[in-house]
């Protein structure tokens, strides 16, 4: 009994900072509607800086100037990333600003290994509080005392801070409407940068109060991020007591999940999310977000004129001719940007004409490659059963994902796909007897007649381009024109008779399919399988590829796919400080661009052809 | 009369996307006068409002206020020149009390326009003093018209924009508004009043312009329009 309460009150402390990195998120969502992915990075600079004034300044008040200087080092940067980036992006399309922020986490990354090294860093335990008390005969430590209260005292700070002052009032008022806000004489512009200030300032502090409490390394940005979001979507975005509610009830799923079902800890939270998403839209205080005002439907998308297929068919010609010149290694490249031209490509029809966001399409590429590799692995079937079963069981998978994704929408869409992923990762983590685990699935070869590196490279390009004609006749059939119809105004779609949902459901599997075969694809070209085929990452690059190429446009993840591929893979890897090169490539890009590279080109030769 | 105009509207024409909405709409408004903006439904009186507001990113043409080029200011900085907004669809903060609505609204005094304190609005609108602390989001629709005019005034605005006041409420609450009108206009204040019915316009506008298809057809007094039969036949009668 005295150890679950043990465990209870670890629980609380934990909730604690959670709390802290999640309400900031939440309160920077709920004026801004950014979705901060670079939230983690704050609270990753606020645990490096905190750190390292305790270490060099070892005293008490190095310990808790670190603290103060950790949070205001977060507040600050996150003020000047308001000014100097999100502020010329508000009125791109909403998904730019996070395709900035997760610029902005890659070129964090980078800055903090060049500031403090590869090594992780060992706080100082906190002065004063170092011992522990016994309650109900159960050792606790004093800190997680300390946190346990502070959660609630920064709870109730914001909420004096929002109910009490003048400033706190405009915020609640932005975060409902902010035309109305500024035809009523309010700067926005000085708010959201006070916001981004408070949002940060909160992820900072909560990663320098965790220095007591575990290393500083440079993996906990993604962590933290991935954690924070389920907090904050879990509790309703905008709502600060959402996000405390559900910090105390992640905080203890983690506590006790370890205790009652060791062997799904990782899955457990992101079932908790499904379920809570599934019973209750918008979280567990959230309110319907009210539609934007005055929103314009997305540019209309026409067929691209005939130069542009004979261009392409030559394109396609030009490739189809490439192993006459091409070695293997650079056959290897083509095969695996193709790959990602058709994965890119699947997740376009989600995102552009099905105006669904997905944070998880990983779910889809990786249950195809793990359906070719447990074929091969388990059944002993080659190439010609395996690369089949990867659009069906992807499929599967999505037509059994997307029944729940398609009953929400917008950010809380994106967090449901999310959990999909992550719960599928976690089997395919933890069930090592038929997955492998960690170590994946390994020599799943083409054999045969594909041997051959060039072989299954024209089969590549093969499928790859069927698949993508394949995915454009589906935005030019009528079954397209609905799903936009759907996407643009849903109750008008829903007036004549359509049935958006089911469309967008439709739409959902058909994307996982694409994704399956282009995860079955990368299955074999790689010969191996493991489960960072499923995880956040491989979603994110999806996610980049889509919109640097410009979501509004069919070629576009295409040129996103190639233009990303190639930067990473190709030449970044040789580059050291590879991410922040990216990183600020992603962020010149988006400043560049704002419509996304074709989108930009489109809209340039349009206007030209306009006049 | 345009010499000491307060707004003057030159050659306004507004787009949504590709939809061109405004064709060159001119007019003006004195100091301390009620302008009503007539027309039916879609000829863009709202889109008029919203462009003067600032509120239409593709507009053009030339607006003044109070001498002032406001063509190309962004929402807030228009609002803080003394010009306020209330648009249509009222727009409560649903989430915030009837006293935070109004601090949202709060701008310091200015020397030329009539100051406005919560209690002096609770007078021009006895029902809201009663709800104080009620939400925004449950309150009746003529309660809420009642705060949004009230939440734009303690903006201490010299001229505003009222999008269809009398839209759906109750013919009670429709001859409070008119009263409030009058008050306001009493007090010095100037009103851009964008308006259906006849009426409600007659009641409390000096003067008229009406619009259809995105351009002015008419503009004289307010009296004249009411007893000018084919007038009202041509540019109101649906």
């Amino acid at each position: 009994m005295s150890f679950l309460l043990a465990q209870f009150l670890s629980g609380l402390a934990q909730a604690s900072s959670l709390f802290l990195v999640a309400s900031g998120l939440s309160i920077i969502f709920g004026v801004t509607r950014i979705v901060n992915f670079a939230h983690g990075s704050f609270y990753m600079i606020g645990a490096y800086a905190a750190c390292w004034v305790a270490l060099t300044v070892d005293s008490a008040a190095g310990f808790w100037g670190g603290i103060a200087a950790g949070a205001l080092a977060a507040g600050i940067l996150g003020a000047v990333m308001e000014r100097g980036l999100l502020r010329r992006l508000y009125r791109s399309p909403e998904l730019f600003q996070l395709l900035a922020t997760f610029g902005v986490v890659l070129v964090v990354q980078d800055a903090v290994l060049a500031l403090w090294g590869p090594e992780d860093l060992l706080g100082p335990r906190a002065p004063g509080l170092t011992g522990r008390v016994r309650l109900w005969g159960q050792p606790v430590p004093l800190y997680d005392l300390f946190l346990m209260v502070l959660g609630p005292v920064v709870f109730a700070g914001l909420w004096l801070l929002f109910h009490k002052t003048r400033w706190g009032v405009l915020v609640r008022a932005a975060t409902e409407d902010r035309e109305m806000t500024a035809a009523l004489g309010v700067n926005q512009s000085h708010l959201f940068t006070a916001v981004l200030f408070l949002g940060c300032l909160l992820a900072g502090l909560g990663g320098a109060l965790q220095i007591p409490r575990g290393s500083v390394n440079l993996h906990m940005d993604m962590a933290m991020v991935v954690e924070a979001f389920v907090v904050v979507v879990v509790g309703g975005l905008g709502s600060v007591g959402g996000a405390f509610l559900a910090a105390l009830l992640i905080g203890q799923l983690q506590a006790f999940g370890i205790l009652i079902f060791p062997e799904i800890t990782l899955v457990l939270v992101f079932l908790v999310m499904a379920v809570v998403l599934v019973l209750r839209p918008y979280g567990l205080l959230g309110r319907p977000p009210v539609e934007a005002r005055g929103g314009e439907a997305g540019p209309v998308l026409r067929p691209a004129p005939p130069w542009a297929g004979w261009m392409a068919a030559g394109g396609v010609a030009a490739l189809a001719c490439a192993p006459l010149v091409a070695g293997d290694y650079a056959l290897l490249v083509l095969t695996e940007t193709l790959i990602l031209v058709l994965f890119a490509a699947s997740l376009h029809l989600l995102m552009g004409p099905g105006g669904m966001v997905s944070f998880g399409h990983a779910a889809w590429f990786g249950l195809g490659a793990y359906a070719a590799a447990l074929v091969f692995r388990h059944l002993g079937l080659g190439l010609a059963v395996g690369l089949p079963a990867a659009p069906l069981l992807a499929a599967a998978g999505a037509l059994v994902a997307g029944w729940f994704c398609v009953r929400l929408s917008g950010v809380y869409l994106a967090m449901l796909t999310l959990a999909f992923a992550q719960i599928l990762w976690s089997v395919a983590f933890q069930w090592t007897a038929v997955t492998g685990g960690d170590n994946g699935i390994l020599g799943v070869w083409p054999g045969g007649p594909f041997a051959a590196r060039w072989a299954y490279y024209e089969l590549t390009l093969a499928l790859v381009v069927a698949g993508v004609v394949a995915l454009r006749r589906v935005v030019f059939a009528p079954f397209g024109w609905t799903l936009r119809a759907g996407r643009d105004s849903p109750l008008r779609a829903e007036a004549l008779g359509i049935d958006v949902r089911r469309h967008q459901w439709m739409a959902f599997t058909a994307a996982g399919a694409f994704a399956g075969l282009a995860g079955g694809l990368d299955a074999f070209a790689k010969g191996s399988v493991f489960p960072t085929h499923l995880d956040i990452s491989t979603s994110v690059d999806g996610l980049v590829m889509v919109l640097l190429g410009g979501v509004q446009t069919l070629a576009g993840p295409l040129v996103g796919a190639v233009v990303f591929h190639g930067l990473e893979t190709e030449m970044l890897r040789h580059v050291p400080y590879w991410r922040a090169v990216l990183g600020g490539i992603i962020i010149v890009l988006v400043l560049a661009f704002p419509q996304g590279i074709v989108g930009a080109l489109s809209h340039r030769f349009g206007r030209s052809r306009d006049s | 009369m345009t010499g000491d105009a307060l707004l003057v509207v030159d050659d306004l024409h507004a787009f949504y996307g590709r939809a061109h909405i405004l064709h060159g709409v001119s007019l003006s408004v004195a100091a301390g006068e009620v302008v009503a903006l007539m027309g039916r439904n879609g000829a863009g009186k709202s889109t008029t409002l919203r462009a003067i507001m600032g509120l239409v990113e593709d507009r053009r043409g030339r607006i003044t206020f109070a001498g002032q080029d406001i063509s190309r200011l962004s929402p807030h900085r228009i609002a803080r020149l003394g010009l306020g907004y209330v648009p249509e669809d009222r727009r409560i903060f649903a989430g915030l009390t009837v006293l935070e609505n109004l601090e949202v609204g709060r701008r310091p005094p200015r020397p030329d326009a009539p100051a406005w304190t919560v209690e002096r609005l609770f007078d021009l609108f006895p029902n809201l003093a009663e709800m104080r602390n009620r939400p925004g989001g449950r309150m009746s629709g003529g309660e809420q018209q009642m705060l949004t005019i009230a939440r734009t005034l303690m903006g201490n605005p010299r001229l505003i924009l009222l999008d269809e006041p009398s839209e759906g409420l109750a013919p009670r609450i429709v001859e409070m508004m008119a009263d409030a009108i009058a008050t306001v206009k009493r007090e010095g204040l100037a009103v851009l009043l964008c308006e259906q019915s006849l009426p409600f316009a007659g009641l409390v506008a000096d003067r008229a312009v009406v619009i259809a298809l995105g351009s002015v057809r008419h503009t004289g007094w307010m009296g004249d329009l009411m007893a000018d039969e084919g007038a009202r036949q041509a540019y109101l009668a649906v």
